[in-house]
């Protein structure tokens, strides 16, 4: 046989093969693919933040077009309005999110502690908590690298005088920063309530403390005594106030002797911000 | 038994396809941020190259050799390999769904990568039998994989440097690549003295 023809011939066939084949490949073995999924994912945030506890934000829309949850409420950063558009598209009703915003719980600031060594590294929190617990006199404090900024997808949080601190108004509560921060220093506090927080982590005996940092807490227990709802409790020399059974009173506040402790209310920033 | 544990070991260090031949650099570029994507692309690299051996193989010999057609090599091997590639994502779509979610993103990215082609043309090149090529593809692969793991941990440390602005980015990255393939120029012997 004609060689040109036969080269034509085999390289025709094997083409025309494959596609044959792979055309009845994809008939045969098509996935049924659901368009409420990719119709839910649109009016996610798409940051993939994991507060919903599912695999990323195409995760979640999966479980809720499949009706694995019917729970509409989970998706923290977008809140009430990602909920309704959620209940819109799916059918289900809408759920009901309380509004929280992350705070810092350190007051470790320039004019309140120092460096107890000359830190040079990689400007991160997580390698400076390698060496000696960080460069601050605190070993607990705020280191003030900013690992909770690179990973705030919403550019909430801001590192003011070597300690960070998070805008209540940007906030959605993803929660990406408390897993950034390698101290556990920030905690979620709700939005509409005030409620009075212990902005400190110091687990040293009390005059130790007050060598370290100006606001640290020494575990004097004052606080403690004066609660009418027995809300705070100390543990390893650091108190710890009980959210659900603050009521903002303010007595703790008047008599704390070094500040430690603060009433946080975001509800001036409630109105503004959140649906 | 020997020589099968040579071809391997050649296509890890002395010939590794990414850093000596410097083949299936975007691969390489493109997804050695993380240690776990460069994990998931590296599993897709060497499936494919064993896979695309394993067919093109008796095809070069039954059609191509027996009629004298080598010069459609590039057309047949190019067609094939994609083919295949595309049927092994739809059939991992539909049936193992865990697997396509964690390398069915990198197959399409690899079908016609320079890697796999070169491969399947250096086994031809090196006249090996069926088996031989069979290896040494899997051997090239795990060196791609060996590459990649490497290299993503290069560049997990050049995160936390102060690169200046002119190189940030793709320059430093290039760079940090050609100094780990220089560094492998140090293989160079190794595989013979040790099977000697």
């Amino acid at each position: 046989m004609n060689p040109i023809i036969l080269a034509i011939g085999i390289v025709s066939a094997i083409g025309l093969l494959s596609g044959l084949g792979l055309a009845i490949a994809s008939i045969i073995m098509a996935v049924p693919a659901d368009p409420k999924t990719d119709c839910i994912v649109e009016v996610l945030h798409g940051i993939n933040c994991g507060a919903c506890g599912y695999y990323g934000c195409y995760g979640y829309a999966e479980a809720l077009a499949s009706g694995e949850t019917v729970n509409t409420a989970l998706c923290a950063p977008g809140s009430t309005l990602v909920s309704k558009e959620i209940a819109r598209l799916t059918g289900l009703t809408a759920g009901e999110i309380i509004p929280s915003a992350a705070v810092v719980l350190c007051q470790g600031n320039t004019q309140n502690t120092g460096t107890k060594l000359v830190y040079i590294g990689a400007k991160t929190c997580k390698m400076a908590n390698q060496l000696f617990s960080g460069q601050k006199n605190c070993s607990y404090g705020c280191l003030g690298f900013g690992d909770c900024v690179d990973a705030c997808g919403y550019d909430a949080i801001h590192i003011c005088e070597d300690v960070a601190r998070i805008s209540p108004l940007a906030c959605t509560a993803c929660k990406k920063c408390v897993k950034a921060c390698p101290k556990g220093l920030i905690e979620m506090l709700p939005v509409h309530e005030a409620k009075a927080a212990v902005l400190c982590a110091n687990k040293e005996k009390g005059f130790e403390t007050r060598r370290q940092c100006r606001t640290g807490c020494t575990g004097c227990m004052k606080c403690v005594q004066v609660c009418p709802e027995g809300a705070i409790t100390v543990t390893n020399l650091c108190a710890k106030v009980d959210y659900e059974k603050c009521t903002a009173c303010g007595k703790c506040v008047a008599v704390c002797p070094v500040n430690s402790i603060q009433i946080i209310d975001l509800r001036k920033f409630a109105k503004k911000a959140k649906v | 038994m020997k020589m099968f544990m040579v071809i391997i070991f050649t296509g890890i260090l002395t010939e590794n396809f990414v850093l000596a031949k410097f083949l299936g650099i975007c691969p390489f570029l493109g997804v050695s941020q993380k240690l776990h994507t460069a994990m998931g692309m590296s599993a897709a690299v060497i499936f494919v190259m064993v896979l695309a051996t394993a067919v093109t193989y008796p095809i070069n010999q039954a059609l191509l050799v027996k009629y004298h057609l080598e010069y459609l090599q590039v057309i047949v091997f190019i067609l094939v390999i994609a083919a295949l590639v595309q049927l092994v994502e739809i059939i991992l779509k539909r049936y193992i769904k865990p697997l396509y979610k964690s390398l069915g993103i990198y197959l399409p990215l690899i079908t016609t990568n320079c890697a796999v082609l070169g491969v399947v043309f250096l086994n031809l090149s090196k006249s090996f039998s069926y088996t031989q090529s069979l290896v040494n593809s899997f051997g090239a692969g795990v060196g791609f994989m060996l590459a990649m793991f490497m290299f993503a941990g290069v560049r997990g440390r050049m995160e936390n440097c102060d690169i200046p602005k002119f190189m940030q980015g793709l320059p430093i990255t290039l760079i940090a690549a050609s100094l780990v393939s220089v560094s492998f120029l140090g293989f160079g012997g190794v595989v013979e003295g040790i099977f000697k």
